[in-house]
């Protein structure tokens, strides 16, 4: 049963990335040089979406706890996410639409997806000696959100009263970063 | 054929990310580089992940990366019909699937930004590709996820994690793309 959902729900991931143009590094890099938001503007507004359902839902006690997964923070979460922005803006792909691109049938995309193998596995074999350094100890408690989703193990910051109003918030100001940022900066408007 | 606009794909993203959460776990993608890694490097190494009864997940690694969190990964690389490496092969297929019903008949290989810069021979970009490669997976796995895992998953349910994720991603992602791609003479 969950190797069928794994097949549909990653089956329909890798299409929905494919049509909102994200496995295509043109796309990609037009939004990182800030020419061309159109990505931009999807991924706020997908983010604030799901999560304005999601908070409704685990209200509304429809949504399975144990399934939230938060990810802890710690410093190697910021250099790590550096090094993505380096590589992700240098070769224009991230790991999923890089995934999604070589299926796609883009060459340079399979080169992105061997190199993707060779820095996982330098990482694999690295791990122990980084490990030492303190680059994994926790920040903010380690499994930290803003607002209290209820998932075992982590610490929300905020707390009190109000919690789902102030998700809805969360989720509403995506929604309008989203819609307020400009499709092409520096040109005139298209509808 | 006419193109998603950005609120219709959007609500495709989203979609896909809260039918994830609702029906199994969230999405995340660069784990299973690690996993393939694992299997290609069992065919080399048999030892390198052992079936152990004491360990949480029933194997256990000699390498500590694999073998951490009671052997989940080792397990995963044991085992490669499981739930994540599953996905991550059916989103190549859903590129795919994408692509077909496009019709479109040729696909333009080297991006635009590439060739207006560094021309239209092949290898410089898929040098670029092979290199940027290698710095987003060992990023993504230093920082514990990419932008599926962090950056989508993450804030969505509030993580302080995966806000610091995006703003460290993006704060060196925009100057580095002005400094590769930006064509010369551009304001």
């Amino acid at each position: 049963m969950e190797i069928l959902l794994a097949i549909i729900l990653g089956g329909l991931f890798g299409f929905v990335l494919e049509r909102a143009q994200a496995s295509d590094p043109d796309k990609i890099i037009g939004m990182l040089t800030l020419r061309d938001l159109h990505l931009m503007k999807a991924i706020f507004s997908a983010i604030g979406i799901s999560s304005l359902l999601l908070f409704s839902g685990i209200a509304l006690g429809l949504i399975e706890i144990s399934h939230l997964s938060i990810k802890a923070m710690y410093p190697g979460v910021l250099l790590g996410g550096a090094l993505l922005g380096l590589g992700w803006a240098l070769a224009g792909f991230c790991p999923g639409t890089g995934i999604v691109a070589a299926g796609r049938g883009r060459k340079d995309a399979w080169f992105f997806l061997l190199g993707g193998l060779v820095g996982a596995w330098i990482f694999t074999l690295q791990f122990a000696f980084l490990e030492q350094t303190g680059i994994f100890e926790p920040w903010f408690g380690g499994k930290a959100t803003l607002v209290d989703t209820g998932a075992k193990g982590t610490t929300a910051l905020l707390e009190g009263k109000g919690m789902l109003v102030l998700a809805l918030v969360l989720g509403l100001i995506m929604l309008v970063i989203a819609k307020l940022l400009p499709l092409r900066p520096g040109q005139k408007q298209e509808p | 054929m006419k193109e998603w606009t950005w609120f219709q794909a959007g609500l495709a993203l989203a979609a896909s990310f809260l039918l994830a959460v609702v029906l199994v776990k969230p999405i995340g993608v660069s784990t299973q580089f690690v996993i393939f890694d694992g299997m290609v490097a069992r065919v080399v190494q048999p030892s390198l992940v052992e079936a152990d009864a004491s360990a949480k997940s029933g194997y256990t690694s000699s390498n500590p990366y694999l073998n951490k969190s009671g052997g989940k990964y080792a397990a995963n690389i044991a085992k490669p019909l499981n739930y994540g490496f599953v996905f991550v092969l059916a989103m190549l297929g859903g590129g795919f699937l994408s692509r077909i019903l496009r019709k479109e008949k040729s696909l333009k290989q080297i991006p635009d930004v590439h060739e207006l810069r560094y021309g239209s021979k092949a290898w410089p970009r898929y040098l670029a590709a092979f290199i940027g490669g290698q710095i987003v997976l060992w990023g993504a796995r230093l920082a514990g996820g990419c932008t599926s895992g962090h950056m989508m998953s993450g804030m969505m349910q509030t993580a302080v994690s995966g806000y610091l994720f995006a703003a460290a991603a993006f704060a060196v992602a925009v100057p580095t793309a002005f400094l590769v791609y930006k064509k010369k003479g551009d304001a």
